[in-house]
């Protein structure tokens, strides 16, 4: 013990001989200012900042990743094209989470230890959020999270870019009631956590309006026969079949679906998804989704000047063939969403861009307009999408106003 | 549970279920065969056998576009084209396997379940760079995604129909060349004793190799034929290979009649009970069922009398 203080004090005396003329050199070396914009150590240079992009790009996520991976790759390239943040040119460092929560963990204390990042863009799915959370509490980092999820969440060390489930479900069941004459309903999910979280929202909401849910079924992820629970609903007659089911599930349940007779451009039963983005319909392909409502906050086919922009530089960037989903378009506003904190910080402190962060607007957003609410999720538009047979959506609806995030719905949980 | 149906919706109930039950018996025994001459005749634990099935779906993907881009008058017809390349194939890469990988661990049968665990991870990355990480779609000529209906309620998919016709058909070929061909009775010569096969002449390496590729060829036209249904993806083949096992195991691994009585006792009960329940509990239930089962005979539904 009394050698071990015995260096310690050693050790600190001669860091304070040290300290002054270290300063200096780092001053010159550095220029005064570097320091203001940045009091906490993080990756910033004079020319550039580091950032952390993390997400799945092996493993069973990859598939609905890789999207989110080039929207926000797409945005700090747009970011440096303008010249950056604060003048300061973005580097990025990828990191793979591997469609594995602990190794989600992981990667992200490296990003925030090793390589002190001023921001993370990353996680899909809740449980790869759920395992980072904690890291960046710990540890004050800023992650962006581009994916709808179930709500029931608010970190400080997260802006939600995505939406949460109130905002994505209500206005699609309302607009299906008003216009469709909508009373009973078939609520359908994989099993895990979104889906149940969102159907309890969805069951809640529609007894509300006093309509009735006629069953409620969930089967387990990657599963591939649906043709039971497709008797059972044929047998029930449901107005709506609205259907939570994620991944390569959607293949095999839309081909099923439709090869069981039921025409999904038939006024009756509909089908209304709110997981099912142009991404899926690559699988599921557009002959065999024909006639399906979704609920999410951005299309493809969204025609303003921002969203043809968009559009036109991924593909540029990313190749012709591509399609752009919701979360893609989420993820994309993520990098763009910091620059603006950080600007209007004039720091990259973390504390610092995160008091900037409520308020914050970007009217530059392709799906139009979004707003940072104080609960860190953004307010957004609804809007109902009618899936064509080229894979993409008509958008048949969309709210007058910005939607408020309510990820703690009083009575709907 | 059944008080919230009248009697002619039970009846109705029950026929729909049975049938899917059928549909899925049909998936099941497709997906399983192969493995069962792999693991039950030559006793290699075949991780990569979802692979095979995804390989065979890939290159009926690939099959259909070529069609689609070149031959687009006989499109209606493209289906069988792919599913005969889709055996040829992985018939030929389950031949190279067993070649290049599987014939040197005959001996260590709990080596054969790390290297073909290997080779199945090898196979997803290489998928992944060929084709991307995102699914891809395979479309179907029309006639192939419509339904007959037999009653109001009861309506028939016919790809459901297509599917149990090709098991049918792969399960009586596997049969007859099983034990009826001159070919099957040196595969099963071999099984039960190799040295002595080998003694009175039979070429023992051949017999190996073509028996793997078989298992792996069928896995292909399986893999084929669930684009219909399915998702195909570089991982898609894992969500396969739990099912997959469990129906062989379950069977008795050496008997191919175990397999298919067994994929016909778990697709019945695991379809009739996901109409009462919820979908995650009848497969609980389903696999709750099987345990008990195995744990009064371990050796499966159907074991072969073989002397050790």
């Amino acid at each position: 013990m009394k050698t071990q203080s015995g260096i310690k004090t050693k050790v600190s005396g001669l860091l304070k001989k040290l300290a002054l003329p270290l300063a200096i050199s780092l001053a010159t070396y550095s220029q005064a200012h570097a320091a203001d914009v940045n009091t906490t150590g993080l990756a910033v240079t004079e020319d550039t900042v580091k950032v952390g992009i993390l997400h799945s790009v092996t493993g069973t996520m990859a598939i609905s990743e890789t999207g989110s991976v080039q929207a926000e790759k797409l945005a700090i390239e747009q970011i440096n094209a303008m010249g950056g943040v604060l003048g300061r040119k973005i580097e990025y460092v990828q990191e793979d989470g591997a469609s594995d929560w602990p190794t989600f963990a992981e990667k992200s204390k490296k990003l925030l230890v090793n390589d002190k990042v001023a921001a993370v863009f990353g996680c899909w799915t809740s449980a790869s959020r759920k395992a980072v959370l904690p890291v960046f509490e710990q540890y004050n980092g800023m992650l962006y999270y581009p994916t709808f999820y179930e709500g029931l969440e608010q970190s400080p060390n997260v802006i939600y870019t995505g939406q949460e489930a109130t905002q994505q479900i209500l206005a699609g069941i309302d607009w299906l009631v008003k216009n469709k004459g909508a009373e009973k309903f078939f609520l359908l999910g994989s099993d895990y956590i979104w889906p149940r979280t969102s159907n309890k929202i969805a069951r809640k909401h529609i007894q509300k309006l006093g309509l009735k849910v006629v069953g409620e079924e969930y089967y387990p992820l990657g599963h591939t026969q649906f043709n039971s629970v497709i008797n059972k609903i044929k047998l029930k007659k449901p107005d709506v079949i609205y259907a939570i089911v994620v991944g390569g599930s959607n293949v095999a349940f839309y081909k099923q679906l439709k090869a069981a007779g039921i025409d999904m451009t038939k006024e009756k039963p509909l089908v209304l998804t709110i997981s099912v983005t142009e991404d899926e319909i690559l699988g599921i392909g557009g002959e065999n989704i024909e006639g399906a409502y979704a609920a999410m906050k951005y299309f493809q086919s969204i025609e303003n000047k921002n969203n043809e922009s968009f559009v036109s530089a991924f593909k540029k960037r990313w190749g012709d063939d591509i399609v752009i989903g919701d979360v893609t378009q989420a993820a994309y506003l993520g990098p763009w969403l910091w620059k603006a904190a950080v600007e209007k910080a004039g720091s990259f402190d973390i504390d610092k861009v995160r008091a900037a962060s409520p308020g914050i607007e970007l009217t530059t957003a392709p799906e139009g307009y979004v707003r940072i609410h104080e609960n860190h999720h953004l307010w957004s538009k609804t809007r109902i999408g009618h899936a064509q047979a080229d894979g993409q959506y008509d958008i048949v609806y969309e709210t007058d106003e910005l939607m408020e995030p309510n990820p703690f719905p009083k009575g709907y949980q | 549970m059944f008080a919230e149906y009248s009697a002619s919706e039970l009846t109705a109930i029950f026929a729909m279920q049975g049938f899917a039950g059928l549909i899925l018996f049909s998936v099941l025994v497709l997906m399983a065969l192969g493995l069962a001459i792999i693991f039950g005749q030559m006793g290699v634990i075949n991780m990569a056998h979802g692979e095979f099935m995804i390989l065979g779906a890939y290159i009926t993907y690939l099959t259909s576009n070529v069609f689609a881009e070149y031959l687009p008058s006989l499109f209606v017809g493209y289906f069988f084209v792919a599913m005969v390349l889709a055996f040829g194939v992985t018939f030929l890469l389950g031949m190279a396997v067993e070649w290049g990988l599987i014939r040197f661990l005959y001996k260590r049968p709990l080596d054969t379940l790390l290297a073909t665990w290997g080779l199945s991870l090898i196979l997803q990355q290489l998928y992944r760079t060929i084709f991307g990480a995102r699914e891809v779609g395979v479309s179907l000529p029309d006639w192939m995604m419509g339904s007959y209906a037999l009653t109001d309620i009861i309506e028939v998919p016919i790809n459901g129909i297509f599917v149990m016709i090709l098991t049918l058909v792969i399960a009586l070929s596997v049969y007859w060349l099983m034990y009826r061909s001159g070919w099957g009775r040196q595969v099963r010569a071999v099984v039960q004793n190799r040295p002595m096969a080998s003694a009175v002449g039979i070429n023992t390496e051949k017999v190996d190799r073509v028996t793997f590729g078989l298992g792996c060829g069928i896995a292909g036209i399986a893999g084929s034929a669930f684009t219909m249904v399915g998702s195909t993806g570089p991982t898609s083949g894992q969500l396969y290979i739990v099912d997959t096992f469990l129906v062989v195991v379950f069977g008795g691994a050496q008997s191919l009649l175990g397999t298919i009585a067994s994929a016909f006792s778990i697709s019945q009960a695991q379809s009739t009970m996901e109409f009462f329940l919820s979908g995650s509990m009848a497969k609980v239930l389903t696999l709750l069922f099987v345990v008990g089962i195995l744990m009064l005979r371990p050796q499966g539904l159907f074991a072969m009398k073989i002397r050790h």
